[in-house]
């Protein structure tokens, strides 16, 4: 860890909308009641005027924002993770992803750490919804630096988005001058023994256990996969053919998202052995976030074990 | 209105509703019962009501837009579309087919003059809301207009949509729906009972006028009591009392028609009906 700093990516997400706000008079941000969890009050408090809340109706939200993104605005919906692309998912489906509309879907709140909420807010799904939407890019920052380049990145292509962002404080390990790409994957560690594949709040997680495995005499290359759509084939099947075997990590059920997108593109060109580390195809329940993701593998320690056993 | 202009639109109604049924026969399925209790409010809004359309440029940046909510009556916007020269009155015929930019649904990106692809019910206010706030927010005079059918306000998203509307003052926003009684169920009232609709959209804070959805003198009416909203600050609703299948005798107020080809015989029917209405507007 280059530094120890720790923040939310949904903090990253406030911050970038406000930089953006700078620099494109185009961008507009709407939200659903949430605008304090998902800190896209912190552009209201820039701009006011660009800023609209449409109370707690996601799916009107979502159209709306179809709506002036044919007018040429480039709006930014906000709302956790369960509600962007759960409740509405046919809205994005439907009148964003099928005319490939501008608008970006931004998401706080994914995944087993939203904690105490419990399941009906842990949205292990959201992943598998949005990248079966033809033409829709997929992508989840795993630390602020990467969060608010990411931001930037969307604002910049035009298209359908959806970003996950985080809710729990997170390691900085990116410094300032990262060039992020959309598409392109991050080898943060170099190794031949396995590859480990992780995105969001896993890959700090996953270096620690690569960290470990080291000591151990196993060399882990750990990659990290912040588009997951589209995926970087070129980098996983590098990964594939150079260690052989790969262990996917991800906040997210292991059905529908990272691990079945890697193992989509093995199984197709360069069939390898492939673990999922993941959800596995449960819901999850209150409880510390720590804790919870714990429990469902989701750490240093049983990476660790997987990856000895693998 | 003088009587040569509302002769006019009756004859460009007419031809619209032959070309409805001629071009759901050519495609074997579609829905031609709401397409045609819509023709007149699309006649009227295309050839009268909304500004700066350019068919040769139909993505001309000041133009006022119009969604159709009920996506799946794009048989009556098609034609009205090629009526008004956005692209040929042959093209029709390809509904439904393979390569055709006329998909069962609309799609923006396919079909020129189409301003939102729609089909799945109770989007297309949300969407009409979105482009009236954002012509608004960039201090454009756009207006935004939009159908929906009445079977499709059970969505309770239509609600989110005018809720969303009176709030944010969406005075350049006109709802249109299409009030023809029936869905594909059977009649919208033992479906699930909208009424008092009048009273539900006053209530949400929108400004309500009723009109019969055939006569152009109330259509016009309409629209120049959504004309005199701007400025209020009150989103306008205009309520049409339709009649399903309008227009062709076995199709009139037959919830069976909602989605359903003409076979060759009905087809014939139907267009000798159709071509005699137009005989006798033409001689009147």
């Amino acid at each position: 860890m280059a530094d120890v700093k720790k923040i939310a990516t949904r903090e990253s997400y406030g911050n970038a909308l406000v930089e953006l706000g700078a620099v494109n008079d185009k961008v507009v941000v709407l939200d659903a009641d949430l605008a304090g969890a998902t800190k896209s009050g912190t552009f209201k408090k820039a701009y006011p005027d660009r800023h609209f809340n449409c109370g707690i109706a996601e799916a009107n939200m979502t159209d709306v924002a179809a709506g002036m993104a044919t007018m040429g605005l480039i709006p930014f919906t906000s709302t956790f993770a369960m509600f962007a692309a759960g409740r509405a998912y046919e809205m994005v489906r439907n009148t964003i992803g099928y005319p490939h509309l501008n608008v970006k879907v931004c998401a706080t709140h994914g995944g087993l750490s939203v904690g105490p909420d419990g399941a009906s807010h842990q949205c292990n799904e959201d992943f598998g919804l949005m990248r079966t939407i033809p033409g829709m890019t997929v992508m989840c920052p795993s630390d602020d630096v990467e969060a608010r380049k990411m931001v930037h990145a969307a604002a910049e292509m035009d298209g359908p988005v959806y970003i996950r962002f985080g809710r729990s404080a997170v390691p900085v390990y990116h410094d300032e001058d990262f060039k992020f790409e959309i598409g392109k994957a991050e080898t943060l560690r170099e190794g031949t023994d396995v590859a480990i594949i992780a995105n969001g709040i896993m890959v700090p997680v996953a270096l620690e256990a690569a960290e470990t495995l080291a000591a151990e005499g196993i060399n882990a290359r750990v990659i990290n996969m912040a588009t997951i759509k589209p995926l970087d084939n070129e980098a996983v099947l590098k990964a594939a053919k150079e260690c052989g075997k790969i262990i996917t990590v991800e906040e997210h059920n292991i059905i529908g998202g990272l691990g079945e997108a890697v193992c989509g593109v093995t199984s197709e060109f360069c069939p390898v052995p492939v673990k999922r580390i993941g959800v596995p195809d449960a819901f999850g329940h209150s409880g510390d976030a720590d804790e919870v993701l714990a429990e469902f593998g989701l750490s240093a320690e049983n990476i660790v074990k997987v990856a000895k056993s693998f | 209105m003088t009587p040569e202009k509302k002769k006019e639109l009756q004859l460009f109604a007419v031809r619209a509703r032959k070309n409805v049924i001629t071009s759901v026969h050519a495609a074997g399925s579609g829905h031609p019962g709401g397409s045609l209790s819509s023709i007149d409010y699309l006649t009227y809004l295309y050839n009268v009501e909304m500004r700066n359309l350019d068919p040769k440029n139909p993505k001309k940046a000041d133009r006022d837009r119009f969604v159709l909510s009920k996506g799946h009556v794009c048989p009556g916007l098609y034609a009205v579309l090629a009526q008004c020269g956005f692209f040929p009155e042959s093209d029709l015929l390809t509904l439904r087919k393979p390569g055709s930019h006329l998909q069962g649904h609309p799609n923006m990106n396919l079909t020129p003059g189409v301003d939102l692809s729609t089909g799945s019910l109770g989007q297309g206010v949300s969407a009409a809301a979105g482009m009236a706030k954002a012509a608004k927010f960039l201090g454009q005079d756009i207006r935004a207009y939009v159908l929906t059918g009445d079977g499709e306000i059970a969505e309770g998203q239509i609600w989110e949509a005018l809720e969303f509307a009176a709030h944010y003052k969406l005075d350049n926003l006109c709802v249109a729906m299409d009030i023809n009684g029936l869905q594909i169920d059977g009649a919208t009232k033992d479906v699930m009972n909208m009424e008092p609709i009048d009273e539900k959209c006053k209530a949400f804070g929108c400004d309500v006028i009723k009109i019969d959805g055939h006569d152009f003198d109330q259509i016009e009416k309409a629209f120049e009591h959504f004309h005199a909203n701007i400025g209020t600050g009150v989103p306008t609703v205009i309520l049409m009392k339709t009649v399903k299948g309008k227009g062709v005798s076995f199709m009139e107020n037959q919830a069976g028609w909602h989605g359903k080809a003409p076979n060759d015989k009905e087809f014939e029917q139907a267009m000798s009906e159709l071509d005699a209405a137009e005989k006798e507007i033409k001689e009147a």
